[in-house]
């Protein structure tokens, strides 16, 4: 992360000013939703939007800025669940810290695999990812520790706590918990994307080997956005575990995660910043509505229309839905 | 020896759906992730055709090799065709759309349930020296071995297999030669399924069928791909053997539960010291 303060050196908020007053409405739009539109689902949606958004972000700075796919990123999502509700369940220790001891282990484990599996490229580190998360899953199942293949039950308290992290009369405390998660990760991402370490991630994912002779070193720079990458995945976990409060492997290390984010990242537009926000504005209402609609079928009919969605970018629009936008917009965005 | 025997007769099964695999990938460098989707959709044919014309999954391999091989061709035209070109994080994607669509789809049309083909013609054990193994098993690894010699033979032996191996090769100077590289890449892409749906059938003699039962498989298929090296036939055959023995091995030693976790050892060993596998081109 020391790269980030690399930043400093350009100037980072020279941003045109029509724009920073979009984005500031927009703020605060999102912060009077609760007040504004009472309705219990319209909240959950947007909560689901914000999680999507920021999963689907973690996989855009591994996959989108340095270029490797990862096929198993919803291994630290289950991560960063656990660890926060372990050390609930087990010590009686605040979610608060929980989820910061949950990104601290996130990028520990990230580093311990990524050492191995980033020199691999291409295919070879896509298998071994898909491999990871795999493999976490099948260790949580077994793990007595952690609860096994039950999973851990996180108690419920008797009314709203902040201590315990949750909140049983409104969703609007959960709302603005993911609000601020949101908030802070597309701005670090929205640095990281303009800051040095941005444009070295870049030039590996363009070219290693130019990378190389250039002195960048290339496994470093992998391993930092395969760190970065794990760490905003694991306080979405955390967050999550608290919101359903019940943490089992086989939701939590649920293959479905790993696949939405790579999904929304494509949908939206890989590499770009903004690209995996519109991805889950996209996407995820969609999905949620597709699931009331066909309700009782089993729930693979979302996961058909992910498939589907996914295949047909694939075929027409590789460089996703944010590259329709007005040239004028995206011009702006290329070029950071 | 028990172990060793059923990992061996596992590991030609494995060889053969991996050999399929790297001869997809050896022909146009994408690597299919819905494999072991397609591996699926072969033990549900052969299901199903047990389930409704009453054809033992024995009988009705030719029907079962029809299916795939028309799917493989078909998963070329309407997609793969498109990516061709197309950078590895897009084939990547595409395939693993694939995958997910056909999964869920499975699940869509005959639910999670597991299934299996009752009283099928191959069924009970054969005892020697011994050693119990299950006459379907015995069959499956036999029939699987001849099916792998058989694409051997025709892949190094036969005009059309020499074609695919100089597509394979360097595809523009096959197509000066009067080689069409789409026409190899589409029967690449039969004859890799028609391997998937020989071991399928002979699989759903003895194996439950549900419609997530193609991920390990497909896993251990990319395992012993990479330890063969991608794009090497033969290499698939040594890296099948030594993927079923580590993990009946490793069952029977340790632990059974964590089987996928030794395979995914052996993967990263290789891999990392030994990136182009055992008998790589790459």
């Amino acid at each position: 992360m020391s790269d980030l303060n690399l930043a400093k050196q350009e100037p980072v908020f020279n941003t045109n000013k029509s724009m920073v007053y979009v984005l500031f409405g927009f703020l605060g739009f999102l912060i009077l939703f609760p007040v504004l539109s009472p309705s219990q689902f319209l909240l959950h949606l947007m909560i689901m939007i914000f999680m999507h958004a920021v999963i689907s972000q973690s996989w855009n700075i591994i996959g989108g800025f340095s270029g490797q796919i990862s096929l198993g990123h919803g291994a630290f999502f289950g991560i960063g669940a656990y660890a926060s509700s372990f050390f609930y369940v087990e010590f009686g220790l605040t979610p608060w810290i929980g989820i910061i001891i949950g990104i601290l282990i996130c990028a520990v484990i990230a580093i311990l695999v990524g050492i191995p599996m980033l020199r691999l490229s291409g295919h070879y580190f896509a298998i071994a990812t898909l491999l990871v998360g795999i493999s976490f899953q099948v260790v949580f199942q077994r793990w007595d520790l952690v609860g096994a293949a039950s999973g851990l039950w996180i108690p419920l308290t008797s009314e709203d706590s902040y201590y315990a992290m949750q909140f049983h009369s409104s969703k609007a405390p959960y709302y603005y918990l993911f609000l601020i998660f949101f908030v802070i990760i597309f701005f670090i991402t929205w640095l990281i994307s303009r800051s040095k370490l941005g444009y070295r991630l870049r030039a590996v994912r363009d070219d290693a080997q130019a990378a190389q002779s250039l002195g960048i070193d290339v496994a470093k720079h992998k391993i930092i956005a395969f760190a970065i990458s794990a760490m905003m995945m694991a306080p979405m976990g955390s967050l999550f575990a608290q919101y359903i409060l019940i943490v089992d492997p086989d939701r939590m290390f649920n293959f479905e995660i790993s696949i939405i984010a790579l999904l929304i990242s494509v949908l939206g537009g890989i590499g770009y910043v903004w690209g995996p926000l519109v991805g889950t504005i996209i996407l995820i209402p969609l999905a949620e509505y597709a699931r009331i609609f066909f309700g009782g079928t089993g729930g693979a009919v979302d996961l058909m229309v992910y498939g589907i969605v996914l295949m047909i970018i694939c075929v027409f629009k590789p460089s996703g839905i944010i590259s329709l936008l007005p040239n004028h917009i995206l011009h702006r965005e290329k070029k950071r | 020896m028990q172990a060793v025997i059923s990992g061996l007769l596992m590991g030609l099964i494995y060889a053969l759906i991996a050999s399929g695999l790297s001869l997809i990938f050896g022909l146009m460098e994408i690597v299919n992730f819905a494999h072991g989707e397609h591996l699926m959709l072969a033990m549900f044919s052969s299901f199903w055709l047990w389930a409704l014309l009453g054809l033992d999954p024995i009988v009705s391999i030719p029907i079962t090799i029809l299916i795939l091989a028309v799917c493989g061709i078909a998963t070329h035209y309407f997609l793969i065709r498109y990516v061709l070109k197309a950078k590895m994080l897009v084939q990547i994607c595409a395939t693993f759309g694939l995958a997910i669509f056909i999964r869920s789809f499975a699940q869509f049309l005959w639910t999670p349930d597991f299934r299996n083909v009752a009283d099928p013609m191959l069924s009970g054990r054969i005892e020697f020296a011994g050693i119990f193994i299950g006459q379907p098993q015995f069959t499956a690894a036999i029939v699987c071995l001849f099916a792998f010699i058989g694409l051997y033979w025709f892949v190094t032996k036969t005009e059309t297999g020499l074609a695919l191996q100089a597509t394979s090769q360097d595809r523009q100077a096959a197509e000066v030669l009067g080689v069409p590289s789409n026409k190899m890449f589409a029967l690449g892409w039969g004859l890799g399924l028609g391997c998937v749906a020989i071991a399928g059938s002979m699989m759903s003699s003895y194996f439950y069928i549900f419609p997530d039962v193609g991920i390990n498989f497909s896993l251990f298929a990319f395992v012993a791909v990479a330890l063969g090296g991608f794009g090497s036939i033969l290499g698939c055959l040594y890296a099948g053997i030594i993927i079923g023995l580590v993990e009946s091995l490793g069952g029977l030693l340790i632990d059974p539960s964590f089987k996928l976790l030794y395979v995914f050892a052996i993967y990263l060993l290789v891999v990392v010291f030994k990136p182009q596998g055992m008998f790589g081109r790459y």
